[in-house]
Formats: C-alpha cells, structure tokens, sequence
C-alpha cells in the first residue's frame, strides 16, 4: 500500500499499536532544557524510576541564559540560576550529555542539535518545547511534547502518541530574490491561518522546497507550528544526507544513504488535506498584529477588519495592542528595537545575509538593534568569517547565544511601549515583554529596519547596494 | 462520587480566539523548578495591569465569578509553547474544564495528562454557553464526564473525548507505569530498530564522546 513519508516514520517508530488513535511511539533522541525538565525529573525520582537509555538524551541551558557579550556567563537571577544548576545535578545523576552555560558548544537547543550532527533522516526528535517541528527539514520526525510526556520519555524512552492527520503543501516556483523561507512560511500561515494546519503533520513539496538549503528548511519547519502543525516533514535529498554526514563521520554512509532513500511519499500517497501555492510572487512578509497569521506583503496594507465577529474583534484587540490601525501601510513604520536570533533565524547563513547587507552602513541612531547567534559555534563561525566585526562596525550589540529576546525568559526584553523587528516565531502579546510590540520577519528584513530605523522593503536595500 | 465523574460549577467567558499559553503562564512565572505558585501567574497579563493592579473589568476578577470552575474559551485554546505550566497554572486555580471550539495540539495533551477536562463543542455552541454564562445569574455549567454531556442554562451538548482518555479521565491512569507494563516489546523492538539502523543509538552519548575526543 502506497505510504506517506508520515505514516513510514510511524511505522519504523511503532513499538505496539495501544488503540485506534494512540501507538506507543520509539524515541530516537530526546533533547531537554532547563525550564520544562525539572519537574519530570522529580516525578521520575518521586516515582523511584531511572532512565534506561541514557545516551539518547541530551540537554541543554538556552532559555534563562544571559547573551551579555562576556566571556564567561554567570546566571544573576537566582531562580534561573538555580534552573541551570538542577538541570546539571539532574543530567549528572541519570549520566546524560548537558551542553552547559561556559560549554563551547552550547546554544539553542534547536541550533545546536542539527549542527553537531545528532538529527538524522528517518529519526523521531522528542523535546519539551514546541519548535522541535524544525527537524522535519531532515526528514525526520520531531515535535514538542510537555512535561508529563518529558517524564514518560525518560522512563521508557517511548510516548504515548495521539496520531496526526497528514498533510501536504506543495509549493511551486521559486522565491524571488530578496524573499526568504521566513517570508515563505509567514505567507503560508497567513494564508492558512493560526490553526491552518491544527492537528496536522504537514509535509512540504515541490521546486521551491526543493531549492532551499538546509538551514532554511530548518526555518520553514521551525514556524509550520505557528500554522497549529503537529509536525513538519521534507524528504531528504543529497542535500540534506551530505550535511549529517559532514556532522557526522561515525555514520556507516552506505547503509545510512540505502535506508534514507526511502524516505520521500509514494506517489499514490493519499493526504487528508492538501494547499498549493506559487512562491515565485511571495515578498517579503511582516507581521501587524499579535498572532502569526495576522501578517502582510511590506508593499501591502493592514487588512480591513473581518465580518466574522470573533476573528474581528481579535482583529481589534491586536490593533489595539500594536497601536496600529486597518489600512495603514506596513512600510514606514518605526522601530526602537531590532533582534535578530532565536531558532528560526540565528544559524549561519541569516548571519551572513543581515552581515551583507549592513556592510559598511549605520544602525540607525535611534534603533538599538542585538544579534544573538544560535550557538557558539555559530559564534565562533561569524568570528572568523568576518561577520562579526561588520555587524559590530555597522553598531549592533553582538551577543552570547541563547533563546534571549524571542520569550525574554533572561534579561533581554522589551520595555512597555517599545517596537521591535525581530526574526523570532512569535508576535503574541508580552511574548518580547509585557507592553512590547513585535514585528515578525526575516533576517533580511530585520537588517533594513535596522538600517532605516522603521520597517521597510529590503528589496530596495538591495538594489541600492548594487 | 469521583471529582472526576461530575464537574460543575460557574463557568467564565474568555471568548478570544488563539489565547496562547504565553498568555495563560508568562515567562516570568516559568521560572521554578517545582509546579508551585502557578495560580499566581494564570492570565497575568490580563488580571493584572501594567502597575500589578486588579483589573476590576476582567471576567475572572469580578465578584460573580470568583470561584469560576470552568473557562468558555475561543478556538485554538492553549497554542503556541508547549509548556505544561499553563495547566498546571489553571488547575491551581480551580479550573476544572475549559470548553471551546478547539485546542491547541501540545496543550490538549498536557491537560489530558493532567485530567485538566477539555471540552471541543461546536462554535455555535460554545457561543451559546458563552452568552449563558455572559449573565451571572445562569453562569452554571455542568459537566457529566462518565456520558460525555454538558449542560447550560440554554445548551445540552454531547462532547466526545477518545476511549483512552476518557478513561484516563475517570480512573487516572499511570501511563508510565502503563507503558512499562510493555517494557520487554519496547527492549525487542529497540534491539531490531538499533539492528535495522545503528546510526540511531546512543547518538547524544556518542557524539559527545567524539566532540570531545577531537577537542583533545
């Protein structure tokens, strides 16, 4: 019977059939941070049980971590200090890997992951937070789970697994030039909406996918959970196997590449549900309200408000939070803040889009503007690439790596009132910060807004670059 | 009679649709590394202003609703972080049941774990309840979870909750323990899978075991 690329994960990862709806599930790897584990590794000591495999979890500090520009960090506030010590005694007594505050090789739990090589094709990806759909870039199957499950995991290194409606967005053309996976997701959700994809695994097709690097792949699947996805899928290609294996030399390439080309939909597949779209008209998108869907092309306008009454009145209570109004121009809009980072967009290739473009020009004076690279090694990449020095010449803050302002759990945030341009997945209200507005986009977008000091079309950056 | 079987109580209206739980546990409440306290932290934003005051106007700070044992909510109640302090913070409350037209992936399984009742009626429904409950005096709502129906002063729905977490519900499963009932298949079938593709075991321990020999 022909199969899902979906429904192939599920099978190589059933250990039993529990019910109609529910399989338990096999964990391939299980990754952890501070602020969701603590509890479940209480419940497990409480319980009287261990973790029986202990080499396929990992964790690290990335949420509560200070990015000051310092070589050695120390965590001020004492309840996320005590996060990360807890998480150390925790990893200690149950002999798990811990990427720690001064470790060289920390970052953000979804930067760091795919970068050391640990996110194979064909794998399940577990992790108590919900952007673990970014590992769908590589085929396999990663989604976020809570705290009770983070304890069952550990347990038995399996999950109770309620089983998704699949789903498939084909998505023809090429992106223009200045647009971005960023811009291509963002679209997508807003044309699909908040809940688009709500119960859903989603698997992304076609030449436009196809034409994506790696990393931006990561992005696409990264914010497929802001559509309500419950995953995100792309079958791999010699891409995808070329960059684990790079990670990855232990890996006996010829099995590992036989196994890995069977994992793509057979063509007679069903889906559940399926959207086409052409990303050769998608331009660069910029969110206006405090949802992920309520978003806009830069040359557009902030949409009239709906007849339906409730998605009008939560039209008018994100105006009303934003300070924006229907019918106003995106473009023109100020900014006291620019962040670029987070797990959408702090790897590499964002870092070098935002270097080229500020290359030799000014922040504007009235932005303070932070880049927060994903992960040391990303850090340490930027240095020795000349990145680094351009951005801190053009006058941004350049940072330790951490999840920082995209939930402002450390002491990066925005104060009340306060406008931001920031490449991170969520524009809900207080997420920066109680009172701070958020503008979502992409990194390129981020860098304009930098430079102008209000949200503008880097597409005219760009050709006034040349 | 189980706490569990019968929910009743006064039910609240937060008709916003996509009510994240950023929104129902901010980041400044996720800081413990116990569930303690959280009921402090619940809808902070809206129950409290800017200067940490009551906000008077909102649903859940008004005399009539004090006590509120169920939120009518909007769709996609519980999106965005997967973070299980929202439940927890809820529970702390004294919500036993939020009922709306649909939830948040991650955030529905939290609450079945927790026994944290949700609800999914259809909109016209639960816009319903929600004018019931609009009024103090027909702010009743009550839940029989063992017939999966649910009454208001206006509506009387069925509701469907699948077979294993309507057990979960009433009978409150150990699902671990559950789970490690099938330990011996879980060890067979990792011992094939590990056969079928060895690149897929131990691969934290592994990896940094070979990070740190090539820094060496």
């Amino acid at each position: 019977m022909a199969k899902t690329l979906y429904q192939k994960l599920l099978d190589s990862h059933t250990v039993i059939e529990l019910d109609e709806q529910n399989v338990l599930l096999y964990a391939d790897l299980h990754i952890m941070n501070e602020y969701t584990s603590p509890q479940a590794f209480s419940g497990l000591r409480e319980a009287g049980r261990g973790v029986p495999v202990p080499g396929q979890h990992l964790a690290v500090v990335d949420h509560i971590i200070p990015t000051h520009p310092v070589r050695f960090r120390i965590i001020e506030d004492p309840s996320s200090a005590l996060q990360a010590s807890n998480l150390a005694k925790n990893c200690q007594a149950h002999n798990i890997v811990l990427f720690d505050t001064n470790d060289a090789l920390q970052g953000i739990e979804h930067v760091i992951a795919p970068e050391l090589g640990m996110i194979r094709p064909g794998m399940v990806v577990l992790c108590g937070d919900s952007h673990t759909t970014t590992y769908g870039a590589f085929g396999a199957l990663g989604f976020g789970i809570g705290t009770s499950e983070v304890e069952h995991v550990l347990a038995t290194q399996t999950l109770v697994y309620r089983l998704a409606k699949n789903m498939r967005i084909r998505i023809d053309g090429l992106l223009p030039q200045g647009s971005s996976a960023k811009d291509l997701i963002m679209y997508v959700i807003s044309c699909i909406g908040a809940q688009g994809a709500r119960g859903y695994t989603v698997e992304f097709q076609g030449p436009a996918i196809a034409a994506l690097s790696v990393e931006a792949r990561m992005t696409l699947c990264n914010m497929t959970v802001e559509a309500g996805a419950r995953g995100a899928l792309i079958a791999p290609d010699d891409k995808v196997t070329q960059y684990v294996l790079e990670r990855a030399p232990d890996i006996n390439a010829v099995a590992a590449l036989a196994d890995w080309e069977g994992l793509y939909s057979d063509d007679e597949a069903i889906f559940e549900a399926e959207h086409h779209f052409d990303a050769s008209t998608v331009a660069p998108y910029v969110t206006w309200g405090t949802s992920p869907d309520q978003a806009v092309a830069i040359n557009a306008r902030i949409p009239d408000l709906a007849e339906e009454p409730s998605a009008r009145t939560a039209a008018q209570q994100a105006l009303r939070y934003t300070g924006l109004h229907s019918g106003m121009a995106i473009e023109g809009i100020p900014v006291q803040r620019v962040f670029i980072g987070s797990c959408t967009n702090a790897r590499i290739e964002d870092l070098r889009v935002v270097a080229a473009l500020v290359k030799g020009r000014k922040v504007a004076a009235s932005v303070r503007a932070m880049v927060v690279p994903g992960s040391g090694a990303v850090r340490r990449q930027a240095e020795q690439e000349g990145i680094a020095q351009v951005l801190m010449e053009s006058g941004f803050e350049w940072r330790q790596p951490g999840c920082s302002m995209c939930l402002a759990m450390n002491d990066d945030f925005l104060a009340p009132g306060e406008r931001c341009a920031s490449t991170t997945n969520r524009n809900f209200e207080g997420r920066q910060g109680r009172g701070g507005i958020t503008h979502l986009m992409s990194p390129a977008m981020a860098a304009a807004a930098a430079l102008a000091g209000y949200i503008t079309d880097v597409r005219k950056l760009e050709q006034s670059h040349v | 009679m189980s706490d569990h079987a019968n929910i009743s109580g006064i039910g609240a209206a937060i008709p916003a649709p996509n009510l994240d739980t950023d929104q129902i546990m901010p980041k400044q409440f996720l800081r413990g590394i116990d569930k303690a306290g959280l009921d402090q932290g619940l809808l902070y934003d809206l129950r409290y202003d800017a200067q940490h005051q009551l906000r008077p106007e909102f649903v859940l700070n008004r005399l009539a609703y004090r006590g509120a044992a169920i939120i009518v909510g909007g769709s996609n109640f519980g999106c965005g972080s997967s973070r299980e302090h929202a439940v927890w913070g809820l529970q702390q409350f004294g919500i036993k049941a939020v009922i709306a037209p649909s939830f948040g992936e991650i955030f529905y399984s939290n609450a079945m774990n927790n026994r944290l009742l949700l609800v999914v009626l259809e909109q016209a429904d639960v816009a319903r309840i929600m004018a019931d409950v609009a009024d103090p005096l027909s702010s009743h709502i009550e839940i029989d979870v063992a017939s999966m129906t649910i009454k208001s002063r206006s509506v009387v729905a069925s509701f469907v909750l699948s077979a294993r977490h309507h057990r979960m519900f009433l009978e409150g499963l150990d699902m671990i323990g559950a789970s490690l009932s099938y330990q011996h298949h879980i060890t067979a079938f990792q011992q094939r899978h590990w056969q079928a593709r060895p690149w897929l075991k131990n691969v934290a321990h592994l990896t940094r075991a070979r990070l740190d020999t090539s820094k060496s």
